[in-house]
């Protein structure tokens, strides 16, 4: 066998095109899918239970009421909301995968957030965000959605709850008619009046007079007051999130966007160039027509299945392995797990490997081995990462289904978990093996017809 | 000329050889022996399962029934296409299949190779850029490394021209002649079965039809002076329901 991987080796070393396409071309698509993945789809959906009782939901500001749920309402431009009555099934969705995250809004948001309009103090109010931790991109794609929402809410509000108290400055500074309820109509004098009646009536004062230096006094203080009142406006300005959000994971690892970017690219990498030496390698024995001459006895079938897929394993995996290490210094991800995705690595080439076998076997010419790789490895790789929520129930079982059948969910989960070390390695590594058997075996059947 | 005898030694014994794809038979109940350095041509129309009787004996192809005397080991064996490795030179490829062969001294066996195909000058070329008939010699050349007793050659001078062809059937002459070699090859040109092989075995739809000299099959058909080998040969197949 070690003559054919050296045979191998050498054909691959005088087609410097095809190993430079085999190592350009998954950078590239690496970096294209990449991007593609920043963006999420339009309209994600998000569970909705608002708690807050009805009628029980307007508030008064300056004299002025509001629906405080009409702001929650701006959210449904975003997402496509599912809505229930507690916060128990916003949970649900979420965790069954029909709803990518889920807002609930507590009863008591109402109360608290008369409370802060009010001045009062005490708790501010919350609205509480839950979403699934499974996939990176899905946490912060749900999470920009709902935070850029409830800003907009926390912006209308705050300029509301801004305009009230600038009219409060504005009438304590210059003075004016306020409208209270029971009271009525009452003049305010204003810190700028009361200064101009202090300085006449200091003005009229005998220069020997006793009261002189207190009255200046207050006319200094009335001043200093007005002028920094006056000051206090851009501070109440910067008062922007009167509502809070409280953010909790339900399920999955912590994994960053960044890391979760450089898993994808690297198993993308690690796919693409493992299916198509594998397929390729084997197909060409056919296209050689030398098929027929190894196997009369030269080297058995399965025996070259085994070379093949050793070798473009062991190809892939180095490049694969290369390029995490780049991206794990430029990440600073630390060197500790390196055992961990090395291994992951391996398995992961080992299973790609025995399904480009078994593309080879079945279309037996190099361009269709090729092609069928491409079309076969994109599509797989898009579906792998579909997040829960983003498709219907249904829609995402078959897709979760056709996930598992291919290696390249599993190979993901397991980087993730070996880049992570939070543990659930064994589960992806053990559904890796399992379709590198199953992929192996069906190479092998197809080479009964391949000569 | 060695003749076909039947207290002859004996290189390849084959007995009611049968090949089924399915429903289709490609070999139905083919029996017949060859005498160490004898040259026989397997010859019939399009379709009659020639390349299927010399892949069965090559060990290529496992047969539905039957048996074949002949151990993989002691079979060269030459497909129709050359089944060589294009990107590599001619030495890297005798190299290769002698290490596959697990030849004794794999240099020496390459060298030898190298000088009985006079493909000496052009060793360090890659297959593809050589012409056809240099491909087929470098084809026969992995036939022989392993120095096997019997020797099955499909269809190896459909891609040659006049004179390649010449230096084919001297080479392989030369081989059943000195070496003792036997040579059994399938070939749709009848006039160089008349020419080269001892014997001929006629295949049809899968079935052996005729086993003897070139003279023979003449003589079978009634053929006279003015028909030549290719006009006896299709009188005969016509004879025969075919």
């Amino acid at each position: 066998m070690r003559w054919l991987l050296l045979k191998d080796l050498q054909i691959l070393r005088r087609s410097p095109l095809l190993v430079a396409l085999l190592v350009l071309y998954p950078l590239i698509v690496a970096l294209l899918v990449g991007t593609a993945l920043s963006s999420g789809p339009s309209k994600p959906r998000v569970a909705f239970a608002n708690l807050v009782p009805p009628g029980e939901a307007t508030i008064d500001v300056g004299g002025e009421r509001l629906d405080a749920t009409s702001y929650a309402s701006e959210l449904f431009d975003a997402v496509d909301p599912i809505r229930v009555d507690t916060r128990e099934e916003a949970i649900a969705k979420v965790e069954s995968g029909e709803a990518l995250g889920a807002l609930v809004i507590p009863p008591d948001v109402i109360e608290r957030l008369r409370g802060t309009l009010a001045l009062g103090g005490g708790e501010p109010p919350a609205v509480e965000v839950y979403y699934s931790a499974e996939n990176p991109l899905k946490r912060r794609y749900v999470q920009a959605t709902i935070d850029a929402t409830l800003a907009d809410a926390n912006k209308a509000l705050s300029d509301e709850i801004f305009k009230e108290a600038a009219r409060y400055l504005n009438l304590i500074v210059a003075g004016g008619n306020l409208s209270l309820p029971l009271v009525g109509d009452v003049d305010i004098l204003g810190l700028r009046a009361a200064q101009a009646i202090i300085d006449g009536a200091i003005a009229g004062l005998p220069e020997d007079s006793p009261s002189r230096t207190a009255l200046q006094q207050v006319s200094r203080f009335a001043r200093l007051a007005a002028d920094n009142l006056d000051v206090s406006k851009p501070i109440l300005a910067s008062i922007s999130s009167p509502v809070q959000v409280k953010e909790r994971a339900i399920a999955g690892s912590e994994t960053s966007l960044d890391v979760f970017g450089a898993e994808v690219a690297v198993v993308l990498s690690l796919m693409f160039v493992t299916l198509l030496l594998a397929a390729g390698m084997l197909a060409l024995e056919r296209e050689e027509h030398v098929f027929g001459r190894l196997v009369r006895g030269l080297v058995s079938r399965s025996g070259l299945l085994a070379e093949k897929i050793g070798l473009a394993g062991l190809c892939a995996w180095a490049l694969a392995a290369v390029m995490l290490a780049v991206l794990v210094a430029f990440l600073d991800l630390g060197w500790s797990r390196t055992p961990a995705w090395l291994a992951a690595l391996a398995v992961a080439a080992v299973a790609f490997a025995a399904l480009g076998v078994a593309i080879g076997g079945l279309t037996r010419e190099v361009r269709a081995a090729s092609l069928l790789a491409f079309m076969l490895a994109l599509p797989i790789a898009a579906l792998a990462l579909v997040p829960s929520g983003a498709v219907s129930g249904t829609l995402y079982d078959v897709i979760r289904v056709v996930s598992a059948a291919f290696p390249f969910k599993p190979a993901l989960d397991a980087l993730d978990a070996a880049l992570n070390g939070g543990g659930g390695m064994l589960t992806p590594l053990l559904h890796l093996a399992a379709l590198a058997l199953a992929f192996a075996a069906i190479a092998r059947l197809s080479l009964r017809r391949f000569a | 000329m060695a003749a076909s005898r039947t207290d002859a030694p004996e290189a390849l014994r084959v007995e009611a050889l049968s090949k089924a794809y399915g429903e289709r038979r490609a070999l139905q109940d083919v029996s017949f022996s060859a005498a160490p350095g004898e040259l026989l041509a397997v010859i019939g129309p399009n379709g009659a399962g020639k390349t299927t009787l010399l892949q069965i004996l090559a060990g290529a192809l496992v047969p539905t029934a039957g048996r074949v005397s002949l151990d993989r080991r002691q079979a060269g064996w030459v497909p129709q296409q050359p089944a060589i490795y294009s990107k590599l030179s001619v030495r890297e490829n005798l190299r290769l299949f002698a290490r596959l062969e697990r030849v004794a001294d794999v240099d020496a066996s390459v060298d030898r190779m190298l000088a009985q195909t006079e493909l000496g000058e052009r060793a360090d070329d890659a297959v593809g850029k050589l012409s056809g008939g240099n491909q087929q010699r470098v084809n026969v050349a992995v036939g022989l490394l392993a120095e096997p007793a019997v020797l099955l050659l499909d269809e190896p001078s459909s891609s040659l021209d006049p004179r390649q062809r010449e230096r084919l059937w001297a080479f392989v002459a030369r081989l059943a002649r000195e070496d003792g070699t036997t040579v059994v090859y399938s070939t749709h040109n009848v006039a160089e079965a008349e020419r080269y092989a001892d014997r001929l075995l006629v295949l049809a739809d899968g079935e052996l039809l005729f086993t003897g000299t070139p003279a023979e099959l003449e003589q079978a058909t009634g053929a006279h002076e003015a028909v030549d080998f290719e006009g006896a040969f299709v009188r005969f197949l016509r004879s025969r329901g075919h």
